[in-house]
């Protein structure tokens, strides 16, 4: 029984993980910690108060302000996580340490390694959307046993970011269009793709430019999941959007690494 | 010598262009097995664009080339598991320890872990690193990391290993102890082509060698052969007193083999060095500095691809 080639390439990144995973699971379980108990348990209050007896509350999913954030922060953080992955650590694999020509001289292939990684990449937003459920859970901030869906929802929001990020990374030279990345596309999506508050509060136009947002879709799919309210049609847009998002992306990484790795 | 005749890389019209560049352009050779064969030029002659299809690392655009019996275009995973790559920058995981370098490698090739930790501890100790394996990889000399590099590409023991420019940036020691280490698997009957703008290198090295330039294989054959073929047995540098050096050139021509101006000094290319000493003097020259040497792999090399600059 031999591995595939793709599997060997992943558990070369799993290697690598275990030997600095307690600092990433650190910041795994600190981040959410922090978020929510910043914005669930402290801004939440001062807008539960506020949204009392108002129509707003179903715009909040009917549950208050911190189990609608929660899954927000999860899917938002799931983005994140997977955003750094896909842009620096590929940039050292090609560049800076080189990591993928050392793999290239061994039988694995160019799809290979770039399948391996983004393999890593989903294990990645997978521990971060994990342990972002179990504090969550802790503050009481989910309402439905299909909460735990939100993790598989994490992953597919990773995936779906990382491939088009991949594609993108590898064909930068430096760092640079990382931060431009940062800056114009992920926080902006981060902001006001419904994390924070329900997408109706946009004027109208921009509405429908959040709704065509990868994270958006993300993040609707993780509060259907947290707050019980999973609908078979909704469920399947967001997934086959965000599912799309990856597939299309990954025949474009596919072409860029393999200009990069063996032109 | 006959299991060399048996060919283990065979090139025919091998071409490699990168949109209007033709970085290798047309080359044939067959390297046999169990033979050290080397790829000699100066930089941007196409050596590493050789190597990187070598090892199936990147497709011809034209020409064929069979490895290991089989076509990379097809059986590039299959030809790979059986070749061991020491690439120009390392790409050693500098994050990791010496050995967890060398566990993470085998894997790649799906040796199981018991056998790779055993490979790993005999080759850490062929490249005289046993006492370092706990070490990071950002912590090793330059030497060391080469040296960890080559016992890396071992790791699946390969019959044909591929070496980019193996010495480049070493000091002497570093550059020796990797030689003898090469020289060891050579013993062995491991295939070894290596990439190398170092004559010396090569002449120690190779049994047999091309020298590339502008993408092209201008000469090919064994060190020894290649001296013999393209230069004089000895050689003459001779520095004018008077610094005349072109006037000199003018009066020995067709004297010698070949005479040769440098910006401080002439060369003269013949079969007795100081009896070409003699004759320089004997045209009434001072010499502030005549050094007699023998023709080297460096005379050839510049002979054919010239001194001016790649890049």
């Amino acid at each position: 029984m031999t591995r595939p080639l793709w599997v060997r390439a992943f558990g070369s990144w799993i290697f690598r993980y275990r030997r600095t995973w307690r600092g990433s699971v650190a910041t795994g379980f600190a981040l959410p910690l922090l978020y929510l108990a910043a914005l669930g348990a402290g801004l939440g209050t001062l807008v539960d108060h506020h949204v009392a007896g108002t129509a707003a509350v179903a715009s909040l999913g009917g549950a208050g302000y911190l189990p609608f954030v929660a899954p927000g922060l999860l899917a938002g953080s799931a983005m994140q996580v997977a955003t750094s992955e896909a842009t620096f650590p590929v940039m050292a694999a090609i560049k800076w340490e080189r990591l993928y020509e050392a793999m290239l001289g061994t039988p694995l292939r160019v799809g290979d390694v770039l399948a391996g990684h983004l393999a890593y990449i989903a294990l990645r937003t997978g521990v971060t959307s994990g342990a972002f459920l179990l504090v969550a859970s802790g503050f009481g901030a989910l309402r439905s046993p299909e909460a735990a869906l939100a993790l598989p929802a994490g992953v597919l929001v990773g995936i779906a970011f990382a491939t088009p990020l991949v594609a993108f990374a590898a064909t930068q030279h430096d760092a640079v269009g990382f931060n431009v990345v940062n800056r114009v596309v992920i926080v902006p999506l981060f902001l006001f793709s419904g994390s924070f508050f329900p997408i109706s509060r946009l004027p109208g136009a921009l509405q429908v430019v959040a709704e065509l947002t990868p994270l958006y879709h993300g993040v609707a799919l993780a509060r259907s999941c947290t707050l019980g309210h999973l609908a078979a049609w909704s469920t399947l847009g967001h997934v086959s959007y965000l599912a799309c998002l990856a597939a299309l992306s990954s025949l474009a990484a596919r072409r860029s690494y393999r200009a990069r790795l063996a032109p | 010598m006959a299991a060399h005749d048996e060919p283990i890389v065979t090139a025919r019209s091998l071409t490699k262009r990168f949109g209007s560049f033709t970085a290798v352009d047309g080359v044939d050779f067959t390297i046999g097995r169990g033979e050290v064969f080397g790829f000699l030029g100066p930089n941007g002659a196409g050596k590493t664009s050789t190597m990187r299809m070598l090892a199936c690392m990147s497709s011809p655009s034209s020409g064929t080339l069979e490895v290991r019996g089989l076509d990379p275009a097809r059986n590039g995973p299959q030809i790979r598991a059986g070749i061991g790559v020491v690439h120009q920058h390392d790409a050693l995981d500098t994050e990791l320890t010496v050995l967890d370098n060398l566990l993470v490698y085998g894997r790649y090739f799906d040796i199981s872990r018991r056998v790779v930790r055993e490979r790993a501890r005999a080759l850490l100790d062929f490249a005289q690193l046993g006492a370092r394996s706990g070490d990071r990889v950002e912590d090793l000399s330059g030497g060391m990391r080469r040296r960890l590099a080559i016992a890396r590409a071992l790791i699946s023991e390969p019959e044909l290993v591929i070496l980019d420019e193996p010495t480049t940036g070493l000091d002497p020691q570093a550059r020796h102890l990797v030689w003898e280490r090469l020289y060891q698997l050579r013993q062995r009957g491991v295939t070894l082509v290596v990439t190398t703008h170092y004559m010396d290198e090569a002449e120690q090295l190779c049994d047999r060698l091309v020298v590339m330039d502008a993408g092209r294989i201008v000469a090919e054959g064994s060190p020894r052969s290649l001296i013999d073929s393209h230069v004089s047995r000895e050689v003459l540098e001779v520095r004018l007193a008077d610094g005349v050096h072109g006037e000199l050139v003018a009066r020995l021509r067709g004297e010698f083999d070949r005479v040769e101006l440098l910006a401080d000094r002439v060369l003269c290319y013949g079969d007795d060095g100081d009896a070409m000493l003699e004759a320089v003097h004997a045209h009434g020259y001072r010499s502030t500095t005549a050094l007699v040497r023998r023709a080297s792999l460096e005379d050839v090399f510049l002979q054919l691809t010239g001194r001016s600059l790649a890049d």
